[in-house]
């Protein structure tokens, strides 16, 4: 096989798993391949894929935040009894991401001057919060309030779901402070190596909390989406958000050694995710499979990097023809 | 102890990156109880060589003949059973295991289920004092200074008894006192017929110890000589290509005007630390190993607290609150450990250059701008000759001494006036070398001043103004030009109280 392409199937051989899982469900199930279901996969996916570029930010430090799912529902919950007490849209939107984002400093707090284990860290506030939830709201549902934020779940631009729109423009920015910005450069300077990083002048610490606070706004703008489409408020919302963020990461080939890996792939991984589960409800394949798969995909996406890079090194070192 | 025999022999070993080659079609024959040196410019291909013998990467083409046998490649585990043994740059020491478990990693002593420490420390303290090296093995790793580390490293791989050693810079760290020490180990080793593959870019050492040198340029192999038939200036010559004049440049900016003073710095590693250091001035520190002079560097770049203490800069009182602030106020440092404190591997060269100095690449204030960037990188590139494909190539790609290079360029971005070398040629070979002092020389002449901390004497006289020299933490002589000597400085870094 010829070098290059070896080396562009490693990078881009995501895009042609995507193609051949679409290609497969479109057999098993006749429905699969139509406008419509593709519509329903990508307005499934928005809300995985917003707060998937805030899980990508924090594992290129070489962190990881469990905290995604509970930050996204404690949100919406926020949202759903602040509406419902009478307060405007906008203001409500604007204390719920700050409150979000709150939760996220206060995780990078601790991973930065306390030296809590990232895994740790998030854990607890992911389970804290999850409680918290469950307090505000008495483990009741909230809903009984205005259809205002609904109009943007159900709504449509220019053909395309909002939520859809949203991810877009939120993968973007993801991807424009990445390349194109200095805090972008520290990103992956302080996962590729720390104490380099710390000599050559960077606040680590501020590099750190600024990944868990976005993050986390990221995670609670997923919140007011989810809050938009269902126009309810489910205390058990969001469970398992963040392994279904972690295997689209992992997926779109960044590394969790931290450092390493682009963005604009990670898309491609939340596609992924998508069409698993849609395709697999289609099929009628069970919950229970359906779980048993996804925890699969983690790990076969996590030990591909791992195999892709002792690949890639043994093509590069092969003798030229 | 050599011989005609021929213990291993390269047949057109080659190796490639992509299109970079790392070496291409190298044969080369070794003997058996010679100690061989490698030699050449950074980036010539003597560690890729090395890691195709140990096996740590296979050659893309041709193959290695090992006592009469021939491999088409090897891997680390069929080398050791060989009877090959490597010693690399980066230590491979676990630093909470003691000396004596750390030379038995991997192959423990036990006695029933358990370890046997006690005759592991024995076997293991028997090995040193054979070697001469004094040092006591139960030391923890961690306790012992980074010369020594270095020292525990090669008998480490001493102990498992090799026919063949490789040993890649072992000596880029040590001082003048450890180097003694090392060559004894070499000479011991080979007494008992071992043959010695080794690389240094201090070639007052190939003099020293070696029977041949092989000269390898741009991935090829040159030639190989007898050491004793050959002279440094054409050694020098066949590893660069042309003729070097091996000189120092010497500085003609001159002024009284102190530009940072240290008042009684003290903390952990440092008692009392004052000195002055003037605008333009290129002001040396010299002393052993573990003498308190990166852990001074440090300090004042911010790295590490002082308990106490003042520094003036600029005629302000300074207060070195984190790397951050130094670079802020105009203090830069190379650090010594490039891999673990300098260079981010994992970002392309131009991502490094610009990494310190990201501010100044910016339109609108936030964005960086990709000309502005590759401009400066390319200029960096071709002023200190950084070897490489291009500017969008990972830094953990490029050979040791590039990366050094690549550190360089990144604190010489910054413009600070405060320059701190620690170790700045370490691993640089001797035409770059002169490339950096050239440099340094431009820096002072332009008003810039610099504190060079250097382990090899003739680059420390060759290049300071002024000299400091410290011993366990203290400075314990001020020395001036005309007082400059090796002894002198050897003499006054024994000083100061031991505690
Ligand atoms: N993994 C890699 N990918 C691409 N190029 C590489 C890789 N490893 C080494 N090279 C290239 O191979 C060449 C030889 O490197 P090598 O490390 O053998 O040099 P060296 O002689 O040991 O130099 P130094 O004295 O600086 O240590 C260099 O130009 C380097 O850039
Ligand atoms: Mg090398």
């Amino acid at each position: 096989m010829n070098k290059n392409f070896s080396l562009w199937m490693l990078d881009y051989g995501i895009v042609l798993i995507l193609f051949l899982l679409i290609g497969i469900f479109s057999v098993a199930s006749s429905n699969f391949f139509s406008l419509s279901t593709l519509t329903t996969i990508l307005r499934q996916v928005s809300i995985i894929g917003i707060i998937s570029v805030g899980a990508a930010y924090v594992i290129l430090t070489a962190g990881i935040d469990l905290s995604v799912g509970s930050i996204a529902c404690i949100s919406s919950l926020t949202a759903a009894l602040l509406l419902k007490a009478g307060w405007s849209i906008p203001v409500t939107i604007v204390v719920t991401l700050i409150l979000a984002t709150i939760y996220g400093v206060f995780s990078g707090c601790l991973v930065v001057f306390f030296k809590m284990s990232p895994l740790i860290a998030t854990l607890g506030v992911m389970t804290s919060l999850r409680g918290a939830g469950y307090l505000i709201t008495d483990g009741l549902p909230v809903f009984g309030f205005g259809k205002g934020l609904s109009a943007f779940g159900r709504g449509y631009f220019l053909g395309i779901p909002d939520p859809v729109i949203l991810m877009v423009v939120i993968f973007a920015l993801g991807i424009f402070i990445l390349s194109c910005t200095p805090i972008g450069r520290y990103v992956y300077g302080v996962g590729g190596n720390e104490e380099a990083s710390r000599l050559s002048g960077v606040s680590i610490g501020g590099v750190k909390i600024f990944c868990y606070a976005f993050c986390a706004m990221l995670s609670g703008i997923a919140g007011l989406v989810l809050l938009s489409r269902t126009n309810s408020g489910q205390p058990a919302a969001g469970v398992g958000f963040e392994m279904d963020a972690i295997t689209a990461v992992v997926l779109g080939g960044i590394s969790l050694m931290g450092g390493q890996g682009k963005l604009p792939l990670v898309i491609i991984g939340v596609l992924i995710m998508g069409v698993l589960s849609t395709g697999m409800l289609m099929c009628n394949i069970n919950d229970y499979v359906q779980q048993v798969v996804k925890g699969l995909v983690l790990i076969a996406a996590v030990a591909f990097s791992y195999v892709s890079t002792r690949l890639r090194d043994k093509i590069i070192t092969k003798p030229n023809d | 102890m050599m011989s005609d025999e021929i213990i291993l022999s390269a047949r057109g070993l080659s190796k490639y990156y992509a299109k970079v080659k790392a070496l291409d079609n190298v044969t080369l024959d070794i003997r058996r109880g010679e100690v061989i040196s490698l030699c050449g410019e950074n980036g010539a291909g003597k560690s890729t060589f090395i890691k195709l013998l140990t096996g740590a990467e296979t050659p893309s083409s041709g193959t290695i003949v090992y006592e009469g046998k021939e491999y088409s490649s090897l891997d680390p585990q069929l080398s050791a059973e060989l009877g090959i043994a490597a010693v690399y740059q980066e230590f491979s020491l676990i630093p909470y295991l003691t000396i004596a478990e750390n030379v038995f990693y991997g192959r423990e002593l036990k006695k029933g289920f358990v370890l046997d420490k006690k005759e592991m420390s024995r076997r293991v303290q028997e090995l040193f004092d054979q070697m001469e090296v004094d040092i006591d093995v139960n030391k923890r790793v961690c306790d012992v200074g980074v010369a020594y580390k270095q020292i525990v490293e090669i008998l480490k791989a001493v102990a498992r008894n090799p026919k063949f050693i490789i040993l890649d810079e072992p000596t880029a760290s040590l001082t003048l006192k450890e180097t003694e020490i090392f060559f004894n180990v070499i000479r011991k080793l080979k007494e008992n017929n071992c043959t010695i593959l080794f690389i240094s870019h201090r070639l007052e050492e190939i003099f020293e110890m070696c029977d041949r040198a092989a000269v390898f340029m741009d991935g090829r192999f040159v030639t190989v000589r007898d050491v004793k038939t050959l002279q440094m200036n054409e050694l020098i010559s066949l590893m660069v290509g042309r003729e070097l004049s091996g000189e120092y440049p010497t500085p003609k900016y001159h002024s009284d005007e102190v530009i940072l003073e240290c008042k009684h710095l003290k903390n952990a590693a440092l008692k009392d630390v004052s000195f002055k250091l003037h605008k333009g001035e290129i002001l040396g520190f010299g002393g052993l190993v573990g003498a308190g002079r990166t852990e001074l560097a440090r300090a004042i770049f911010g790295a590490d607290p002082l308990s106490s203490g003042e520094i003036i800069f600029n005629g302000r009182k300074y207060k070195p609150k984190s790397p951050r602030k130094a670079l802020s106020t105009g203090i830069g440092l190379i650090p010594e450990d490039r891999k673990s404190q300098g260079v981010l591997l994992s970002l392309t060269i131009k991502e490094n250059t610009v990494y310190s100095s990201l501010p100044k690449y910016l339109t609108c204030g936030f964005i960086i701008n990709p000309n502005k960037e590759r401009s400066e990188t390319e200029r960096y590139i071709s002023e200190l000759k950084i070897k490489t494909p291009g500017i969008d190539q990972l830094t953990k790609n490029l050979s040791g001494g590039n990366q050094q290079k690549v550190v360089l360029a990144r604190i010489l971005s910054t413009e600070c006036d405060v320059l701190i070398f620690d170790e700045p040629t370490r691993g640089i070979d001797v035409a770059a070398k002169q490339e950096i002092y050239n440099l340094m020389c431009k820096l002072a002449d332009s008003g810039k001043s610099i504190i060079m901390i250097s382990s090899e004497m003739p680059e420390l006289i060759g290049m300071s103004q002024r000299i400091y020299v410290m011993g366990y933490g203290q400075i314990t002589a001020e020395l001036s030009k005309d007082q400059f000597s090796q002894e002198l400085i050897l003499e006054k870094s024994a000083l100061g109280k031991a505690e």
